[in-house]
């Protein structure tokens, strides 16, 4: 088997394989280690006990504390996973196949709609995508639906231009003008024989991306455009900690567990899609494979 | 040279249409009430009860066609109408136009640690390619581009300015703001510390660059990242080139290869990329400015969006992309400039 000896020969690559089966392992088990109460509508949404501002210190209740407004920081950060693969693998899928579509029509067919739908796409990037996708979520309004859709608005191009480069370079291929010699039409040439061959790189991308995408939507949650409050997500709960990150006079870090923990659930979870973006890279890219590697 | 500054700027028009275009659809979702906040000159204007906010909608025919729409939304922004903004209790325009050299200020320093710091640990990592130097950089690089921003950010607040109180939030420190609102203090750009040293005022200068340390940091963090990657492959390559043994072979000092003839043409690469982080630079910026109250654009437009105040984050929108084109413009006229061998025009 060549995927676990490259593991092994690649720390760096097993760590994020753990990291992220462990965050896979949280999501599927987020209804069997955290109790709903009777109360709560959606299991998204968190529990609270009690409606005072100030945050309180881990207890046996609440084993990771609660944050402002009594949120349960352990529910809000295991019911958080869900929502953070929610947000990064539908952002993704749903980016990289409308950028897939827009890339290969572009490459296929050339020319004016190549020009045409290239053109687009860089006005869709020469705005900065976290403040695109602000200024869209803020148009849409709070939820989780309207983030996905903003963020997936400026989120195709980069799908769209990495398809086309490679599709330009597959369909000159011997093979290719063989398989069209042979009659095949055009939809044949394109799902049969160009796009598997120029889906590795999008594939790639893609889980790099999908951190980044992670990143993204807690930084919306987090500027007060993102989730509606009591919502189940890291970003959020990083928000309810901004006003207590002073603590209390003598004792700097008296709320240290509202930040922390949040902070560490996110920056773990991109570390490891970060990861393994890289093992993939190096697994599935022929050109870098037995290139040095640091 | 100068045919290709005309076509660039023959282009401008174009690319600002376009982007025009999309902000324009973009507010196209909201509801002619909620448009016509866009058009109110000053806040007594959306007072006026539901008569005549229909009344409003129809002489402004805010249910017109999209065409007609657009070009009486220019026309209204190029007479400098960009609505009020309510988060700020003045209009668009003047709140857009007084926060800019705060960001500028604060976008501009950043970028000196980012370029330097990532051309200096660049060099190092591919000097000592894969040896214990280059293994942590890359544990470092990947560490920063996994971190969130606002993390980072609220972790050194809460060390630098809860526990250890040396480097506070804001932009200047009370005293300081009521010195450069002063008659005595002439404010020639806006921008405090250059001000600061116009003025010959020491005292000001010191408070500007203490407010400006956490935010800048955080920038550069998050950005050294992407930087130093790039930098350390770009150094790796050009020191496998043929002029680089030649001057080995010529028994030039190893510094003297490493510094004057690989990294030299190194740089290359970096400097493109610089470019573009200006504009990347921005979207931190909003984050970085929210956190540590840095009253800029960034803070403006994370305000408005918290306040659904329309009119000022489209402005916003709208101001920032007339920036963006102008910085692109900029930065790719000096990469011509520096490079002789890109051939353009």
């Amino acid at each position: 088997m060549k995927i676990p000896r490259y593991l092994l020969k690649n720390p760096l690559a097993l760590t994020g394989v753990v990291l992220l089966s462990a965050f896979v392992l949280i999501a599927f088990l987020a209804p069997v280690i955290t109790t709903r109460e009777a109360y709560q509508i959606s299991p998204y949404q968190m529990p609270r006990s009690g409606f005072w501002q100030r945050p309180q210190p881990p207890s046996p209740e609440h084993p990771l504390g609660t944050t402002q407004s009594q949120y349960d920081i352990y529910y809000g950060m295991v019911w958080g996973t869900r929502t953070a693969f929610k947000i990064g693998l539908g952002v993704v899928l749903a980016g990289a196949l409308i950028g897939v579509c827009i890339g290969s029509i572009a490459a296929f067919y050339g020319g004016m709609v190549d020009e045409l739908l290239m053109r687009v796409a860089d006005v869709f990037m020469s705005f900065p995508f976290l403040i695109a996708a602000m200024v869209l979520t803020t148009i849409l309004g709070k939820g989780l639906s309207q983030m996905m859709i903003a963020l997936i608005t400026f989120g195709w191009m980069g799908y769209a231009r990495l398809i086309r480069s490679e599709i330009l370079h597959i369909k000159e291929m011997d093979y290719i003008q063989a398989a069209r010699a042979c009659g095949a039409s055009d939809v044949r040439l394109l799902v049969r024989h160009i796009l598997p061959n120029s889906l590795y790189p999008v594939l790639v991308q893609a889980s790099m991306n999908t951190g980044s995408m992670v990143l993204a939507a807690s930084a919306l949650s987090f500027l007060g455009v993102g989730t509606e409050p009591g919502y189940a997500d890291w970003g959020q709960l990083i928000a309810l900690a901004r006003n207590w990150i002073m603590g209390v006079s003598g004792n700097p870090f008296a709320y240290w567990y509202t930040l922390i923990y949040p902070g560490v659930a996110i920056f773990l979870f991109v570390l490891a899609w970060n990861l393994v973006g890289d093992a993939l890279r190096d697994i599935l890219d022929p050109r870098l494979r037995g290139a040095k590697r640091v | 040279m100068l045919s290709y500054i005309i076509r660039r700027l023959i282009f401008l028009p174009i690319v600002l249409i376009s982007l025009s275009l999309m902000i324009f659809s973009m507010m196209m979702l909201l509801t002619p009430v909620q448009r016509l906040a866009v058009y109110a000159p000053d806040p007594s204007f959306m007072k006026g009860g539901a008569d005549f906010v229909a009344q409003q909608i129809e002489k402004y025919g805010l249910d017109d066609p999209f065409y007609l729409q657009y070009g009486r939304w220019i026309g209204n922004i190029f007479r400098g109408n960009l609505g009020w903004a309510e988060s700020y209790s003045m209009p668009v325009s003047q709140a857009l136009v007084e926060l800019f050299p705060a960001t500028a200020e604060l976008g501009l320093l950043a970028m000196i640690p980012i370029v330097l710091g990532a051309i200096w640990l660049g060099t190092k990592a591919a000097v000592h390619h894969n040896d214990v130097f280059d293994h942590s950089i890359r544990v470092f690089t990947i560490l920063g581009w996994s971190f969130p921003t606002y993390v980072f950010a609220l972790i050194v607040l809460m060390v630098f300015y809860g526990w250890l109180n040396i480097f506070p939030a804001g932009r200047l420190s009370h005293w300081a703001t009521m010195e450069v609102a002063s008659e005595s203090f002439r404010a020639y750009t806006g921008m405090n510390i250059l001000d600061a040293i116009l003025n010959g005022n020491g005292a000001i200068l010191l408070d500007a660059i203490r407010h400006l340390v956490l935010p800048v940091i955080t920038l550069a963090y998050v950005w050294w990242a992407g930087m130093v990657r790039i930098m350390r492959s770009s150094m790796l390559e050009t020191l496998r080139q043929d002029y680089v043994t030649t001057a080995r072979a010529k028994g030039l000092r190893e510094k003297v290869v490493q510094n004057r003839h690989a990294r030299r043409n190194a740089l290359l690469p970096v400097i493109t990329i610089a470019g573009l982080i200006v504009a990347q630079l921005m979207g931190g910026l909003v984050i970085t400015e929210t956190i540590f109250d840095y009253h800029g654009l960034g803070q403006f437009a994370s305000r408005a969006a918290q306040n659904l105040d329309f009119p000022a984050i489209l402005g916003f929108a709208l101001y920032f992309a007339v920036i963006l084109v102008a910085v692109n413009l900029v930065v790719d006229l000096m990469y011509a400039f520096l490079d002789p061998r890109v051939k353009i025009g």
